[in-house]
C-alpha cells in the first residue's frame, strides 16, 4: 500500500537545480529555492553549506506554484462512504494539488455559516480546503442562502453546482449581492428542459446506442443569459466545467465586452469524445456529457487564447455499487485530481496546446486569482489578502514538484481517493507528480 | 458456418451471413410450427430465465412459447416478482443469474445497454428482447423473416418505417438489418420524433408520408406511445393521424402488392386505419407467429445448435 508522508519543515530546506515556472513571475528557468521555516528565503542558486539545510535534488524535475483545484467534490458530509475531506485530501496532495474547493452540493448543503465551519474544521495537513457555499437554500432555487455569512465563515465563492440556478432573477440577485463581497458566483449551466432525460451527448450516435441526447444548447443558452446577468449587475461569474464550442464562444465574446466572467473546463472534455461512451461504459457518464470532437477542439482554442482560465477536474467520487448500473441510471461524474497533471501534461503540453507556463497559470495562478487564495493553507482564505500562485521571497512556500518525463499507466487501484470511477484506467501518461510541499512540508 | 456468437444483443454486430444464419434456421423451426405436434426436444435439460424488467406480453410470451416448443426449462422473472422491486441491481440479477447455472437469458429493460451490461458479467448467453430506445433484434429478425418470406427476397426492397422513430428500438434494429441484407430503408414520421443524426445509419427521412410511401415495397408502422403529445412532441392525436395515419386511402397511390406490418400493440385509428391493419396487404398476424420461428431459431444457435435443424431433431429423438 501506498502512503503519502509528511515531513515537517526542517530549519532549512534547499531544493536545488529544479526548473522553477512561476508565470505569475515570469520565471521560467533553472535554479535553487531555499525555504526557511516555511517561508521562501530565496530564489537563486545557492550554497549547499548554508546552516542545517536540508537538500533535495531536484534536477529534471519542474517546481512550480501549489496547483489548485476550484472545483471538487468530497462528499463530507453524507457521503464519507464514496470520499471523505481526509481522503479527497490525499488525492490531491497525491496529484500536486496544494488547495481544492469543495463545491456545497454534500448532506447537509453547505448553506450556512455553521457548515462552512465543520468543512473549515475537518482540514487536513495534506492540502487547503475551501468550501464553497450555495446559492440557493437546500440547493432548492427558492430563496437564496446566506452568502455574506458563508463568505465570513470562509467561503470563496458561491454555487449550486450539480444545478443550475433555473431562477433568472435569483441568479441576477445573486450575482448582485456578491459584489458587496467581491466573490464569484460559479454557474453550472444547464437548462434543465433541455437537458431533460439526457444520457449523453445528443447526435448521431446517441441515436444509434438508443441513449437521450443534451444538446450543447442546453449550457450554453444558460452561460449566455448569466453573462447578460454579470453585465447587467457588475457581478463576477464563473462558468463551471465548459463542455462545448457554443459556450467557449460566449466566453470569449462575454470578455471580449469588458463582462467580468471566468470559466474553467476539465480534462475529460478536450482528451475524450462522446465516441468513449461506446459499450455503454458507465465511467464515461459525466454532466455536462463528452462531447464530438468540434468541441473539443474550441475547448482546445479556448485553453489556448485564454478564455478558459482554469483546469478543474470536478472530481465526483462515487461508489462501484452505485456506478455500476445500467448507462442512463448510473450518478454522473468521475474523479480526477489524480490524472489531472499526467493528463493535462500529455494532451496540452507535449501536443503544443499550451506552455507549460501556461498551464500552471491555469492550474494554479488563475484559480487562486479567481477565488483570492493566498499560498498554503494556513493562510486561509477572503478578500484583502495577497493572493497566491505564485513562488516570491517572504511567501509561504506552497509548491509543486512533478517529473515530466515520468512515464506512467493509469491504475485506479493505486489511488489515494476512496472511489474508483475513471474512464481512464490504462491510459498512458507522461509526467507525475514527486512531491507537494505545503506550509513548507513536504509531503510525498 | 458455425455460430460463435455467446450473445445476441443487437443486430448492428451481426454480419449478413450471421443474420441469414438466423433467418435460415427460423424457416425450419417455421415449418415445425404448422405440424400437429409442434414440440422438439432440441433444447431439452437446457435452462431459459425471461426477465422482462418492462411490461410486454407479446414478446414474452413469444419467448416462452420458443423455449417451451424446444422443450427447454423456463423460468420467468417480472418486475412485480423479483427481487429489483426491493431495490436489487441488475448486478446482483446477474451474480444470482450465474450462480444459479443457467443457459440463457432473455432480456427486456429500459435502460439502453441494459443487456450489454448483463452479457459482460455472466457466462450464460444474453438475448437482448428489447433495451430502451437501442434495439430489439429478434424483432428486426421476424420483421426481416416476414418481409422474406412474402417477397421473396430483402435485397433491393424498398422499406418504409413510418412513426416515432426516436424512440423506437424496433426501428434501429430494422434499419441495421435491412441495410446489411441489401434492402433501402427510409423513415418517415413528424421532425419532433426523427432522432438526430438517422441519416448517418444510411436512411432516407420524408416528413410527407404520401412521398414516402410513393417508393415503399413494404411499409412497417410504428406504435405511437399516446404521452408522446404531452411530453410537447405533437400537439394532437388528432393531427398525428391526419399526417400520419396509414390509411387505406392512401395505400391506392402506393405501389400494388405493398406489405404493411405493424410490431403491435397497434393504436387503431392513430397510426393504422383497423381496415388496412386487418386487411389484405397487412402481414401483423404472420409477424407474430413467425416470432415464435425466429425467437426458436436463436435458442437453438445460442445454446450451440448447429447443422440442419432436422438431423438435430433427429438426433434428439
Ligand atoms: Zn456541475
Amino acid at each position: 500500500m501506498k502512503e503519502l508522508k509528511i515531513q515537517k519543515a526542517e530549519d532549512r530546506l534547499i531544493i536545488k537545480n529544479g526548473r522553477v515556472i512561476d508565470p505569475a513571475n515570469k520565471r521560467d528557468e533553472a535554479t535553487d529555492i531555499v525555504i526557511k521555516d516555511g517561508v521562501i528565503e530565496s530564489i537563486e542558486k545557492s550554497d549547499n553549506a548554508k546552516s542545517g539545510a536540508q537538500v533535495i535534488d531536484a534536477t529534471g524535475l519542474i517546481i512550480t506554484p501549489g496547483f489548485f483545484d476550484m472545483h471538487v467534490h468530497f462528499r463530507e458530509p453524507g457521503r464519507e462512504d464514496e470520499e471523505t475531506i481526509e481522503t479527497g485530501s490525499l488525492a490531491a496532495a497525491a496529484g500536486g494539488f496544494t488547495g481544492v474547493a469543495c463545491m456545497p452540493n454534500t448532506t447537509p448543503v453547505v448553506e450556512n455559516q455553521g457548515i462552512v465551519q465543520l468543512v473549515k474544521s475537518r482540514q487536513t495537513a495534506y492540502c487547503g480546503i475551501y468550501p464553497v457555499g450555495a446559492v440557493t437554500k437546500g440547493l432548492e432555487c427558492q430563496e437564496l442562502a446566506e452568502m455574506g455569512d458563508m463568505f465570513h465563515a470562509g467561503a470563496v465563492a458561491v454555487s449550486d453546482d450539480g444545478k443550475p440556478v433555473t431562477n433568472s432573477n435569483l441568479m441576477r440577485r445573486a450575482l448582485d449581492y456578491c459584489r458587496m463581497f467581491d466573490i464569484p458566483v460559479i454557474s453550472h449551466c444547464e437548462d434543465l428542459f433541455l437537458s431533460a432525460d439526457g444520457a449523453m451527448n445528443e447526435g448521431a450516435l446517441a441515436t444509434k446506442l438508443g441513449l437521450r441526447g443534451i444538446p450543447n444548447v442546453a449550457e450554453s443558452s444558460m452561460a449566455y443569459r448569466d453573462a447578460q446577468l454579470a453585465a447587467l449587475t457588475g457581478g463576477r461569474l464563473h462558468i463551471a466545467h465548459v463542455s462545448c464550442a457554443e459556450t467557449v464562444e460566449v466566453v470569449r465574446q462575454a470578455k471580449r465586452r469588458g463582462i467580468k466572467i471566468t470559466a474553467e473546463t476539465c480534462p475529460h472534455y478536450f482528451i475524450l469524445t462522446e465516441d468513449a461512451v461506446k459499450g455503454y461504459s458507465e465511467m464515461t457518464r459525466v454532466n455536462p456529457p463528452l462531447r464530438g470532437q468540434a468541441d473539443v477542439q474550441a475547448i482546445l482554442e479556448g485553453l489556448e487564447d485564454g478564455t478558459i482560465d482554469c483546469i478543474v477536474t470536478d472530481h465526483a467520487p462515487h461508489s462501484h455499487e452505485e456506478k455500476e448500473v445500467e448507462f442512463d441510471q448510473a450518478p454522473t461524474g468521475m474523479i480526477g485530481l489524480e490524472t489531472s497533471l499526467g493528463l493535462c501534461w500529455t494532451h496540452l503540453v507535449e501536443t503544443g496546446v499550451l506552455t507549460p507556463s501556461q498551464l500552471v497559470e491555469k492550474m494554479s495562478l488563475n484559480p487562486r486569482n479567481i477565488l483570492k487564495i493566498g499560498n498554503g493553507s494556513a493562510v486561509g482564505s477572503g478578500a484583502g489578502l495577497t493572493t497566491g500562485g505564485k513562488i516570491e521571497i517572504g511567501k509561504i512556500a506552497d509548491l509543486t514538484v512533478f517529473d515530466p518525463q515520468s512515464k506512467w499507466t493509469v491504475d485506479p487501484e493505486e489511488f489515494f481517493s476512496k472511489s474508483r470511477n475513471t474512464p481512464f484506467k490504462g491510459f498512458e501518461l507522461t509526467g507525475k507528480t514527486v512531491m507537494t510541499v505545503l506550509n513548507g512540508n513536504i509531503i510525498r | 458456418m458455425k455460430w460463435s456468437k455467446k450473445d445476441l444483443l443487437d443486430l448492428e454486430s451481426l454480419n449478413k451471413e450471421e443474420i441469414s444464419m438466423i433467418l435460415d434456421t427460423a424457416r425450419s423451426f417455421r415449418e415445425i410450427l404448422d405440424r400437429p405436434v409442434k414440440k422438439v426436444p432440441i433444447l431439452r435439460g437446457k435452462t431459459v430465465v425471461n426477465m422482462f424488467f418492462e411490461p410486454s406480453t407479446r414478446t414474452s410470451a413469444s419467448f416462452d412459447m420458443a423455449a417451451k416448443r424446444l422443450m427447454a426449462d423456463t423460468v420467468n422473472i417480472s418486475p412485480k416478482t423479483s427481487a429489483v422491486q426491493k431495490g436489487e441491481t441488475l448486478l446482483d440479477t446477474a451474480r444470482n443469474l450465474e450462480a444459479m447455472k443457467i443457459d440463457l437469458v432473455v432480456i427486456r429493460h429500459s435502460s439502453s445497454g441494459a443487456p450489454h451490461f448483463l452479457a459482460s458479467r455472466i457466462k450464460a448467453g444474453v438475448i437482448n428482447a428489447g433495451d430502451g430506445q437501442h434495439a430489439h433484434p429478434t424483432q428486426g429478425l421476424l420483421d426481416m423473416f416476414t418481409i422474406r418470406e412474402k417477397r421473396g427476397k430483402l435485397e433491393g426492397l424498398n422499406v418504409l418505417i413510418v412513426g416515432d422513430v426516436t424512440h423506437s428500438r424496433v426501428a434501429r434494429s430494422d434499419i441495421h438489418g435491412l441495410l446489411k441484407m441489401g434492402a433501402k430503408v427510409s423513415v418517415c414520421g413528424p421532425s419532433t420524433l426523427i432522432p438526430m443524426g438517422i441519416q448517418d445509419l444510411g436512411v432516407k427521412v420524408y416528413y410527407d408520408l404520401d412521398q414516402a410511401l410513393a417508393e415503399a415495397d413494404v411499409v412497417n408502422v410504428l406504435r405511437l406511445q399516446l404521452e408522446r403529445q404531452k411530453k410537447g412532441l405533437l400537439p394532437s392525436l388528432r393531427e398525428y393521424s391526419q399526417l400520419f395515419c396509414i390509411t387505406g386511402e392512401r395505400l391506392k397511390k402506393t405501389k400494388p402488392g405493398i406489405t404493411v406490418m405493424h410490431p403491435g400493440p397497434m393504436n387503431r385509428g392513430v397510426e393504422i386505419e383497423p381496415a388496412v391493419a386487418d386487411g389484405a396487404s397487412s402481414v401483423i398476424l404472420d409477424q407474430v407467429t413467425n416470432g415464435v420461428a425466429v425467437r426458436m431459431a436463436v435458442l437453438y444457435l445460442l445454446t450451440g445448435g448447429e447443422g440442419s435443424v432436422s438431423e438435430a431433431i433427429k438426433k434428439e429423438a
